[in-house]
């Protein structure tokens, strides 16, 4: 699969990307980057200004225009509050015109999947921030999406339940083998989950540099303690560095 | 007193079968909101007995307390079919300003345009004093019945349009978006995410207009001031201080405010009862 687009507005300047089938990329950046202004132009929620996006692997409708299966993380868990965890999972299906029983089998299966088996019934108030931000992945997966847009997820939790949430999403995305595109303004959250870290600078936004992170899967906690992901975290720290200095 | 009926059920949803201690089946930190508003009602009521009693005013002046019940229970017939009227009126206009107030909120949400023609309309109707507008109505309508529907409706029905136009527009903007992605439709959006994201404020707005209907309803009726037996208790407070049967007057009074009073609380447990499992407002915090 590739995309590319270039947006000439003042949030994204010549930004030009390739990513891969079933990648693992990290949008790495100070604030104000642009980098979710890239994640929602990628969505489809809104238009480049200029440049367009490719989306060779994806279904085309009557129209012509790509339909990629996308799901979306956000930055909040983003549920619905007078809904219990199943249908917030289920809502895209049912957006869909799927039958009730059928989507709230898949709604079960995609909780299941994110480790909230016995929960469906539970009203988000009732759940923690790392659950609720679980029940948001749910009802990502939920579509079997080809690509899974993903938004600072991790950011407002606290450090152990977003270790856990990490090694998670990385052993439900080698399992199921979609395209991830995960922004992020940590470096040891995007070293430790992606194939490739993409390094963006502020004003005009833009990509200044591509990291290859050349680890192999699965990451664990060894790889966390190691020399080689010390040493990627320190040159991934010097392009930010720069980014924000340039 | 909606919440004395609403926390057991709380309890019971939190674990199978807790530990609270329960006094005539009332968890025990209930019962002061009932009693102590009761024990101020009951002096109150002795001091106004006794104060008539031992000052020996005349009860066309002020009543004693006992003389207005048995009043109450003496010309019960009468003032229980007035009543009945009232509620009728009050209740019709309810459910009108209700079913039209959520109507005219979906269109006003489905178009900035409407909403700006037509709001400023509202607002007027809103502000206008009913005492002022209720003679011309009960003129240009033939059925007073229906006249005095009509009055008690426009005092009612503005807090639960503003407040819906309100609910409705404040859906979560990442959920807005999240429906978009997966190409909702507009009936979809409104079904599954705007309604119920409007719940809370068209209830609290509800829980506002059951008293106003009820304000509207009297108010309404001493403009129209229709006698007979069709009538409701604003006629009988009307007639009863023409014949300085003030005793009835304050029975009268009575029953209007019992009326308030459960309307209020009726509404407040419907309120509490569909939001119980997610909005804030009817959540208890623990500990």
């Amino acid at each position: 699969m590739e995309k590319r687009f270039t947006n000439g507005t003042l949030a994204l300047r010549g930004v030009d990307l390739d990513i891969g089938r079933g990648d693992f990329l990290s949008l790495l950046g100070p604030s104000g980057c642009g980098k979710s202004t890239l994640l929602r132009i990628l969505a489809g929620l809104i238009e480049p200004s200029a440049g367009s996006l490719d989306w060779p692997t994806a279904v085309h409708d009557a129209r012509g225009a790509a339909q990629p299966k996308l799901g979306f993380v956000f930055q909040e868990p983003t549920l619905m509050p007078w809904a219990t965890a199943l249908a917030n999972v289920a809502l895209p299906l049912r957006l869909e015109g799927m039958a009730r029983s059928e989507r709230e089998h898949r709604a079960a299966t995609a909780l299941a999947r994110v480790g909230l088996a016995g929960f469906e019934t539970a009203y988000p108030r009732a759940l923690s921030g790392g659950m609720k931000m679980r029940v948001s992945i749910a009802r990502a997966l939920v579509t079997s999406p080809d690509i899974l847009l993903m938004d600072e997820p991790f950011a407002a939790l606290d450090e152990i339940t977003r270790f856990r949430l990490n090694n998670d999403l990385l052993s439900i995305w080698q399992e199921a083998g979609f395209t991830v595109v995960f922004v992020t303004h940590s470096v040891f959250e995007s070293v430790y989950l992606s194939e490739r870290v993409v390094v963006m600078a502020a004003r005009p936004g833009r990509v200044v540099r591509e990291i290859a992170i050349e680890a192999p899967y699965p990451r664990d906690e060894a790889f966390r303690t190691s020399a080689d992901y010390a040493a990627l975290c320190r040159t991934v720290s010097q392009s930010l560095g720069e980014a924000i200095a340039a | 007193m909606s919440e004395a009926i609403a926390l057991p059920r709380l309890e019971e949803e939190a674990q199978p079968r807790p530990a609270v201690r329960r006094i005539v089946g009332l968890p025990r930190d209930a019962w002061p909101r009932i009693l102590m508003p009761l024990i101020i009602g009951i002096v109150s009521l002795a001091a106004w007995e006794a104060a008539v009693r031992v000052n020996e005013v005349p009860p066309w002046i002020v009543p004693a307390p006992s003389v207005i019940w048995a009043t109450l229970l003496r010309d019960w017939h009468t003032l229980s079919v007035s009543l009945w009227i009232t509620l009728q009126i009050t209740f019709a206009a309810l459910a009108v300003a209700a079913g039209l107030g959520l109507v005219l909120a979906i269109l006003f949400a489905q178009s900035k345009w409407i909403e700006l023609s037509l709001f400023p309309y509202a607002v007027v109707l809103q502000v206008t004093p009913i005492v002022a507008i209720a003679p011309l109505i009960i003129i240009w309508v033939d059925d007073v019945r229906l006249a005095l529907l009509i009055c008690a409706w426009i005092v009612a029905f503005f807090p639960i349009l503003s407040n819906t136009t309100l609910g409705l527009n404040s859906a979560d903007h990442n959920l807005r978006d999240l429906f978009r992605l997966h190409r909702a439709s507009r009936l979809q959006e409104l079904l599954f995410l705007r309604l119920p994201a409007a719940m809370p404020l068209f209830l609290a707005g509800l829980r506002i207009s059951g008293g106003l209907a009820l304000i509207g309803a009297i108010v309404a009726e001493f403009v129209a001031g229709t006698g007979g037996r069709a009538s409701g208790l604003a006629y009988r407070i009307l007639e009863s201080g023409y014949q300085l049967q003030i005793p009835r007057m304050f029975a009268a009074l009575f029953l209007i405010c019992m009326t308030g009073i459960a309307i209020f609380l009726v509404l407040g447990l419907v309120q509490h009862l569909v939001l119980r499992h997610w909005h804030e407002s009817a959540i208890r915090r623990e500990g």
